[in-house]
């Protein structure tokens, strides 16, 4: 038997594969949410030290988490399309780039608001926060970059460039609580090491980091089929779906 | 249910402004995103429908 390894690989099949499954990740991503905040408004108890102002990671830390974890998938299918010119890894690359940069603002906001009421200010110039702001300029100009290039393949071409370079930034956000001497905290939840909190605690984080997942698939489909609708509009099988059957 | 009552609730233990501050923004960025995406949307499908038209008016 024979598996045709690239059919998913043609934006018209991926378009209808995407559409089947969202729904699924709609549901899955709703649920968590629920679940998630449930556990963090609800069940999870006050930290004794920070009292109730830690209820501001349940987004926090997801929000950080997705950032970068988007931003080296995006740079990755960015990197397939310009070393193998296919056309829907560029395209799946500039539908992370939004998703990616609300998360890394989300990150940088919900960071301040915690900031302040625990450090006594919105803001340092510490290596982690100043390298996560770093991430989300580089999302703002992966998009601005590409937004400003009007053939669509040479947008792709300088827009991987730019992501592949800023790849680098990643695990220099994810090291730099051991590099440097940061006022941000380290890592309370690591692979290797048992976590430093309270199970209900991890379980809420960890459930909202799932919702996070779910909801940024959701997204990054919805828009990766746009982008293929916007640059396919003028072939065959797009003309050929009728009015309504877009689904 | 650790909350006593629903102003406790929103009072945060004192972090009120700095916890709703932050889940606001959270819930705004979520819902414009998607706002966003279905106005995308809407203008490519009326883009699509205009030159289906095109088409066949020949």
């Amino acid at each position: 038997m024979t598996i045709n390894w690239f059919k998913y690989a043609s934006p018209a099949s991926f378009y209808f594969l995407a559409g089947r499954m969202l729904p699924y990740f709609t549901a899955l991503a709703i649920t968590l949410l629920i679940v998630g905040l449930y556990i963090g408004f609800f069940v999870a108890p006050t930290d004794f030290q920070q009292g109730e102002a830690y209820r501001i990671i349940f987004i926090h830390v997801p929000a950080a988490w997705m950032s970068m974890f988007l931003y080296v998938v995006m740079a990755f299918w960015a990197g397939v399309g310009l070393a193998f010119n296919t056309r829907l890894s560029s395209m799946v690359a500039s539908a992370i780039a939004p998703t990616g940069a609300m998360f890394a603002f989300l990150a940088l906001w919900t960071g301040a608001w915690w900031g302040k009421p625990m450090w006594g200010t919105w803001w340092v110039w510490d290596a982690r926060l100043t390298s996560e702001l770093i991430l989300f300029f580089l999302y703002i100009g992966f998009m601005s970059l590409q937004a400003a290039i009007d053939d669509p393949k040479r947008a792709d071409k300088a827009g991987a460039v730019i992501a592949l370079v800023g790849v680098v930034n990643v695990p220099i956000i994810y090291f730099s609580v051991q590099w440097w001497n940061t006022l941000h905290q380290g890592a309370s939840v690591s692979l290797v090491q048992s976590p430093k909190m309270a199970t209900a605690m991890l379980s809420g984080m960890l459930i909202m980091t799932l919702a996070a997942w779910m909801y940024s698939i959701v997204i990054i489909l919805i828009r990766t089929r746009l982008i293929i609708l916007e640059r396919e509009r003028h072939t065959a099988w797009v003309s050929e779906l009728k009015e309504g059957v877009l689904e | 249910m650790k909350w006593e009552s629903l102003s406790d609730f929103f009072a945060m233990g004192g972090y009120g402004l700095y916890v709703w501050g932050s889940y606001l923004v959270a819930m705004i960025c979520v819902i414009g995103e998607v706002v966003l995406i279905r106005g995308r949307k809407r203008t490519l499908y009326k883009h699509l429908g205009q030159s289906r038209r095109s088409i066949l008016r020949g």
